[in-house]
């Protein structure tokens, strides 16, 4: 397979043939932090998890907080990924590899802050060799199972075509070893009209399924929540609301990967702000829904008045205050104001109505799991202050550090090997007519 | 699985972590009983059947067996047949001795940090009375934390029972979620409890506790098997806690024993928080014609129990 614009392939290949001094400094950096968070897990090994926040009662913390916002930003790769190839938009083609990146990365990253928060790592196996399938846990397993596979599969899908164009180019020389890995890769894939055919076939029915999947698989992480008893989370509006909170957030970090690998890799030809505009318009949709769930769910606890949903909304009122308005207003309307009036409506702005957020709504899953579970049904009446209110730990904290650093040498390995941006893609989009705006 | 795996598996597992071992070849390696054997003449050795018989066979034929730890597990999670047991706690009777505490804990060597049935003051509203409610865990006949619990390790029993297999649980503590009367609690740290050597783990007395695990009340199911009452039911010096079995519908405290269904109706007996359909086995009596003092409860408490009451009262704002 040959393409004939060489500029093309340049562009998005320069970071697979050399390798910067910054990006050496950068992955150093994600390594201290990641070995950093191994040592916080060996003490949490060795000495229990009292090295933890944790206690009775807040038995769930930072470690669940970041399994829902790592298995949400996934999903919403999933879905932006599935629902922008299935509409074929135009302007999706330097995006959707982001997209796709972000799900299955986040989705390997995920699950592991379920080993941390639970007690006996060494008896996970059990979970496949008892499985009660009441269990809203076993769900989860097979859930997270089918959509690792198939996000998998669909991310390999849409790399086929970029390896095979990288396996003939004739232009760069990539070392040995890489141009064998594309042989091996590209399964044999030489753009024949048959195999064009029952790539793109499989390619729609990958790209359905994922959608599926993803909101089945962040149902049942709601339903986790929503099938207690707990005030604040038996809600029936879970299910959806999870769904949608995933997709925003996973929204918001393509937003923002977008501005860092444009940065970085000087992709401002191919990504530019009509991209921003389309996803942040995107976010902005996504946002409304997103706040009229959020204050559906508040309204009718706050309404009425249920002894226990009382309780938890004064909770969150007094000894949440900051966090709650931060994170259910101003991360629900900095992005609709910024996006939606044109005026402010600009690169800088968008990715700052991005990170806010993302970080608004990791909060607000902090105050869904945490507060719940400081109101329980009988009184808490403790002497121990840590077992009356949660704080998290250092240990927390680097674990939730490393999380993000695993995240970032993952995209930056995957950087080495794979365009960020997909050839293929962009190939068929010229091809197409349909012309790439300029820089604005 | 072995029932010797609790603190050195943990520290093999953390070794053998780097070395790339999976968790499922270790937890396989069980303790190897060594049989007592006599040498008999002629390669042959004399060893004792199960039955009780003494027999003869060849050096040669000889092989180390592991020892049987799973017969008590098992045998645990069939339940007694015929019964179906259930709590009544008078709460007239009850003046926070918090004698109940202590049995339970030193029976199950359980830290001080520990309370399997816990004391509560309750004041359901601004104008009504307060007073002392002990909590066990409820073995409700329709237990969240059963349907909750992935692996199978706390399980509903045929006699009403609700215990937990520690040597199953892998601590997500989805169940502690799920149970709405916060009767479960998690072992942060080792327990450090020092268990005799030849201590056969049986989830019906669930000793010893397992780092790592989630543990509450078993109703005693030890003491039931022989006949006898829970130790919190024993320990109680106001008579507060009467035990019993439905199917002969009668319950005792130890010092009297009454009708079950004749207590429910001349007290009004009724159950916490039936609202939530859990079908609790505990049953309460209400504080009515009280033997004690609300207050006599805050006299005599240790500093720290007295921290645990100072903000009692109806929850929430005050209007």
């Amino acid at each position: 397979m040959e393409i004939r614009n060489k500029s093309l392939l340049k562009d998005f290949t320069s970071e697979i043939v050399t390798t910067s001094r910054k990006w050496y400094l950068l992955f150093g950096f994600f390594v201290i932090i990641w070995a950093l968070g191994v040592y916080a897990l060996v003490l949490q090994i060795d000495k229990g998890h009292v090295v933890t926040g944790m206690r009775d009662n807040v038995v769930w913390g930072v470690y669940i907080v970041n399994f829902i916002f790592f298995m949400g930003l996934s999903y919403a790769g999933a879905l932006i990924s599935g629902v922008l190839h299935l509409f074929k938009s135009p302007w999706r083609a330097p995006v959707i590899r982001f997209a796709e990146l972000i799900t299955v990365i986040s989705l390997c990253v995920g699950p592991f802050f379920i080993f941390f928060c639970i007690g006996r790592l060494d008896r996970l196996p059990f979970l496949f060799a008892y499985p009660r399938i009441q269990s809203p846990i076993t769900w989860d397993v097979i859930a997270i199972c089918t959509d690792l596979i198939g996000c998998f599969i669909f991310l390999y899908l849409s790399l086929i075509e970029d390896f095979a164009i990288l396996r003939d180019t004739k232009d760069i020389s990539f070392k040995p070893w890489k141009r064998k890995l594309y042989e091996v890769l590209a399964l044999g894939y030489q753009g024949t009209e048959k195999q064009y055919k029952l790539l793109s076939r499989a390619k729609n029915i990958m790209a359905a399924m994922i959608i599926a999947i993803a909101i089945i698989v962040y149902s049942v992480l709601a339903w986790i929540f929503g099938v207690t008893l707990q005030p604040g989370w038996h809600s029936t509006i879970f299910g959806p609301y999870f769904v949608i909170a995933a997709v925003f957030s996973g929204t918001g970090l393509l937003i923002i990967l977008m501005q860092i690998f444009r940065k970085i890799y000087r992709l401002e030809k191919y990504i530019t702000k009509k991209h921003f505009v389309n996803v942040g318009v995107l976010l902005l949709i996504i946002a409304a829904f997103y706040g009229y769930f959020t204050f559906s769910d508040y309204l009718t606890k706050w309404y009425g008045s249920v002894k226990m949903d009382k309780l938890l909304i004064d909770k969150l009122f007094e000894d949440y205050y900051f966090l709650f308005i931060f994170a259910n207003y101003l991360g629900i309307l900095i992005p609709i104001i910024i996006v939606g009036i044109p005026k402010f409506r600009n690169i800088r702005n968008i990715v700052i109505a991005a990170v806010i957020a993302l970080l608004g709504l990791w909060i607000n899953r902090y105050i869904i799991v945490v507060p719940t579970l400081e109101t329980p049904f009988l009184p808490i009446q403790d002497y121990r202050p840590d077992f009356i209110k949660y704080s998290p730990t250092w240990v927390e904290w680097a674990l939730t550090a490393a999380g993000v650093a695993v995240f970032g040498i993952f995209m930056m390995l995957v950087s080495k090997i794979a365009p960020l941006v997909s050839i293929s893609e962009m190939k068929s989009t010229e091809n197409n007519k349909i012309t790439l705006t300029p820089e604005v | 699985m072995s029932d010797h795996d609790n603190k050195k598996s943990r520290r093999k597992f953390l070794k053998n972590v780097g070395a790339g071992l999976g968790a499922l070849s270790l937890s396989g390696a069980g303790a190897i009983a060594g049989n007592k054997i006599t040498e008999a003449p002629g390669g042959k050795v004399k060893v004792l059947t199960a039955e009780g018989k003494l027999v003869e066979v060849s050096r040669d034929a000889l092989k180390d067996v592991k020892r049987v730890t799973n017969e008590k597990r098992e045998t645990a999670r069939e339940g007694l047949p015929n019964r179906k047991f259930i709590m009544v706690i008078d709460l007239a009777k009850c003046a926070n001795a918090r004698k109940c505490i202590d049995a339970c804990q030193e029976g199950h060597m359980l830290p001080k940090t520990h309370e399997w049935i816990q004391l509560y003051s309750i004041q359901e509203a601004e104008h009504t009375a307060p007073y002392w409610m002990p909590r066990p865990c409820f073995h409700c006949d329709n237990p969240l934390c059963v349907s909750v619990c992935p692996v199978g390790a706390t399980y509903k029993r045929d006699d009403g029972i609700v215990l937990v297999d520690s040597n199953r649980c892998i601590g997500c503590k989805f169940c502690m979620t799920g149970c709405p009367y916060s009767a479960r609690s998690f072992h942060w740290k080792d327990p450090e409890a020092e268990v005799p050597e030849d201590h056969v783990y049986d989830p019906e007395l669930n000793i010893p506790p397992v780092e790592g695990t989630v543990g509450k009340c078993v109703f005693c199911a030890d003491k039931l098997r022989n006949n006898e009452l829970p130790r919190c039911v024993s320990a109680c010096p106001m008579g507060a806690l009467y035990f019993g079995d439905m199917v002969e519908d009668a319950i005792t405290n130890g010092q009297e024993t009454l009708r079950f269904s004749r207590v429910m109706e001349e007290k009004h007996g009724y159950r916490y928080m039936e609202e939530l359909g859990t079908h609790p086995s505990v049953y309460y009596l209400p504080p009515v014609d009280r033997l004690f003092d609300y207050d006599s409860g805050m006299e005599g408490l240790s500093e720290q129990d007295k921290k645990r009451y100072k903000k009692t009262g109806p929850r929430g704002k005050k209007k």
